[in-house]
């Protein structure tokens, strides 16, 4: 007799799918999230499985704070071709220029920067849903986190008043002006998307894997030593992430657990060359992923509070 | 497929504020290793500014501020704690009355229910209500946590007076299987390892228990049940042989198909067999519930999201009359004559509560006829007329089409999550066999 059994990675899947077919059915222009990262790659495949032999009826969008690691610019490119999806791209730069968001004094990150630029191309082409990879076992505030997340005209999260959520029985509606964010990976752990990823076969970028790298100590992390700066008629854009001569300098064997950009993201040091050994790794961890992300280290509450704001 | 699948069990816990709810989550994900030293640091950190240096395992699943400041728990957290025997996904609910509705929200896909209680204070209130809601929701599994037990001295007649307790009113439920453990949270006692103060207790730890319970089962493997959720038409003019590729896309909500399957499509009632069973990573014999697939049929016949495929044994009910029980989750009451959007598996139709039949008392578990309205939190059996017919099960055969959530148009606030009775009479379908 044959079991009717289905393995972890299958109910992460068929719910997964479930989710992704319930945003092309309910709403009008979703779009889909794509930063290149291993989440996104999961929800990639994910989105093959729920729409084909059809296109995938929904495009890509990726923020760029602008201090992106090439490595990951150059995949997400050639992943969009690949699938034939329409990929479309917004700058923080642009925010800036246009004179729509204003850094604040002080700060260098330009994480916080992204909302005004996602907000803004919500709004550019009337997207009503926008697929996230947010898994709940990341942090704390996105324990809390709904499949289904509303956000009001405002683009912001009421985490005290969310809707029920009830069974699969997923509550699309919305008003002119508001926007659902939806996150089919919410049951994921981190363990789970590196054995899907092994599972399914699936490339991910190369700074994943260990390599040599000039890296910098700042705030008990290894950061990337940014690129050069070339262009003297511009403002450097990595101007206070660079190292300051006092800040301990090595070329180290590291590579990225979790990727934000080259300002926020911290490289660990690891020799895992295979998706295997970083399965072994995540496994023998002692620390979370998010443990390498300067942006979560701000306050206990800085997820909740970015969330609240209109953040992925 | 390995023969030894790693499961994903799914429990919730309920309990009042007191009753070390978070506590044990804490204790959970701490004494089998899914604790990372960052997140330690992070405990330690406020525990130093908060909590006059002792760790609180509450802060770790608390995770708003606005929850650590009032030290409750207002809405579900998930958590993730892995064994190598299985995975775990836990749902922390509130157990405050006001916020059933967050209550249902993480009990409603579990597998599994925990429901704390106090040994100090044994049954209250609360504990009734959240057993009763574990047996409304058909949670298959019940465990009754008898905690602090280090408070009433381990002794073992106050936990069979509890247990006694629990009797009493266990039979009036729908729980199949219930079990009792008795622990300290605080201090670890019986929740992975176990207790040296209860040598009277010879059954499993809290996490032995949750690593062995048989719940491949709790699916429904009975009449094929399968909801149109998006018709995937490719209309590819590149490709001839995607041209006229013509596929019902859903996840299978009850029983099985296979390819040659004759199956029917309501409401229309037409029926057609299974040609192939499409999937990305290639076609399947057959496909089980809770599996997502697509079904290429014989013939070409009308069916849109909202339809739904069965087989041709162990028919639904369909109906534009609905008879069933709601939990009320909106500010504004209940009265007979409003109107909602009734979303029920993949389709959303028009209706009007027509009536308020009982209210359920919590305290007694009474059925108290004809109430005047359904407050929020109230549990009552109301009757719904719908503009289109629904397809359905009983929710206690069917979870996935036994459930319904109720919208308010304009707000679109999710205002009820209901359970449908068993049909009067199964569908009788007004077409014969399918010709053109």
């Amino acid at each position: 007799m044959t079991s009717y059994h289905l393995d972890h990675l299958d109910q992460l899947e068929t719910e997964a799918i479930h989710i992704l077919r319930e945003v092309a059915a309910e709403f009008e222009r979703p779009a889909l999230l794509f930063s290149g990262g291993k989440d996104s790659i999961c929800i990639l495949r994910l989105a093959e499985k729920a729409f084909r032999p059809s296109d995938i009826p929904m495009p890509f969008l990726n923020i760029e704070t602008g201090h992106e690691f090439p490595e990951l610019i150059e995949f997400r490119d050639r992943r969009a071709a690949e699938l034939g999806a329409k990929l479309i791209v917004r700058t923080v730069d642009d925010v800036l220029a246009r004179g729509m968001a204003v850094q604040a004094a002080g700060e260098i990150s330009r994480n916080k920067l992204q909302i005004p630029a996602l907000l803004g191309a919500i709004e550019e082409f009337n997207f009503d849903a926008c697929i996230g990879g947010a898994r709940r076992d990341e942090e704390k505030a996105r324990a809390k986190e709904r499949f289904f997340s509303f956000r009001d005209a405002f683009g912001q999260w009421d985490p005290k008043n969310q809707r029920p959520e009830i069974w699969n029985l997923y509550n699309a509606r919305l008003n002119p002006g508001e926007n659902m964010r939806v996150f089919p990976l919410s049951n994921w752990t981190e363990m789970d998307v590196w054995q899907y990823i092994r599972r399914e076969k699936l490339a991910v970028p190369t700074i994943y894997f260990s390599h040599e790298r000039e890296c910098f100590r700042r705030g008990g992390q290894w950061l990337p030593v940014p690129p050069e700066h070339r262009d003297p008629n511009k403002p450097d854009p990595y101007a206070g992430a660079r190292p300051r001569p006092n800040e301990d300098r090595r070329r180290l064997v590291v590579r990225v657990r979790t990727i934000a950009d080259m300002i926020s993201t911290g490289m660990i040091e690891s020799p895992a060359e295979s998706v295997d050994d970083i399965i072994g790794e995540v496994s023998a961890a002692r620390v979370t992923e998010r443990g390498t992300r300067a942006d979560d280290k701000a306050s206990e509450a800085a997820m909740e509070d970015r969330k609240k704001a209109g953040y992925f | 497929m390995s023969a030894h699948p790693v499961e994903i069990l799914r429990f919730n816990t309920c309990g009042s504020v007191d009753d070390g709810k978070s506590t044990l989550i804490g204790r959970l994900l701490y004494d089998s290793k899914s604790l990372m030293e960052d997140q330690l640091e992070a405990l330690e950190r406020s525990a130093d500014l908060t909590g006059g240096g002792q760790i609180n395992l509450a802060n770790l699943t608390d995770g708003l501020r606005a929850e650590r400041e009032q030290g409750i728990t207002i809405d579900v957290a998930y958590r993730y704690v892995a064994t190598p025997l299985r995975k775990f996904i836990v749902a922390d609910t509130p157990g405050h009355v006001q916020y059933t509705r967050n209550m249902v929200t993480g009990a409603s896909t579990a597998n599994l229910s925990i429901v704390l209680v106090d040994a100090r204070l044994g049954v209250i209130e609360q504990s009734r209500r959240h057993t009763y809601i574990a047996s409304l929701l058909r949670i298959p599994h019940l465990v009754i946590a008898v905690n602090k037990m280090d408070l009433v001295g381990w002794s073992r007649e106050r936990f069979q007076e509890i247990r006694d307790e629990f009797e009493k009113f266990l039979p009036l439920l729908d729980i199949k299987d219930v079990k009792f453990i008795p622990i300290s949270a605080l201090n670890g006692d019986n929740v992975v390892t176990p207790s040296a103060h209860t040598p009277w207790y010879e059954g499993p730890t809290l996490l032995g228990h949750l690593e062995s319970v048989h719940i491949a089962s709790d699916w429904n493997l009975q009449g094929l049940r399968f909801p149109v959720q998006w018709v995937n038409r490719p209309n590819n003019p590149r490709d001839p042989k995607l041209h006229d590729f013509r596929g019902l896309s859903g996840q299978i909500a009850g029983g099985f198909v296979r390819v040659g399957q004759r199956v029917m499509a309501l409401p229309s009632g037409m029926k057609s067999t299974v040609e192939e069973i499409w999937t990305y990573d290639g076609s399947l014999p057959e496909a089980f519930c809770p599996q997502s697939v697509t079904i290429r049929l014989k013939d070409n016949i009308d069916i849109s999201r909202g339809d739904m495929l069965v087989g041709l044994e162990h028919l639904p009910g369909m109906s534009t009359d609905l008879h069933g029980k709601v939990c009320w989750m909106n500010p504004r009451p209940l009265v007979a004559g409003r109107k909602y959007l009734l979303k029920h598996t993949t389709q959303t139709v028009q209706a009007v509560v027509t009536s308020l039949e009982s209210r359920i008392n919590i305290h007694t578990y009474d059925a108290e006829p004809a109430p005047g309205e359904l407050a929020m939190n109230d549990i009552g059996t109301i009757r719904i007329k719908t503009a289109k017919p629904v397809i359905f099960d009983g929710y206690g055969t069917n979870r996935l089409t036994g459930a319904f959530i109720l919208i308010e148009a304009g707000s679109n606030l999710t205002v009820a999550a209901g359970m449908l009775h068993v049909p009067t009479e199964a569908v009788r379908p007004e077409y014969n066999d399918f010709a053109i």
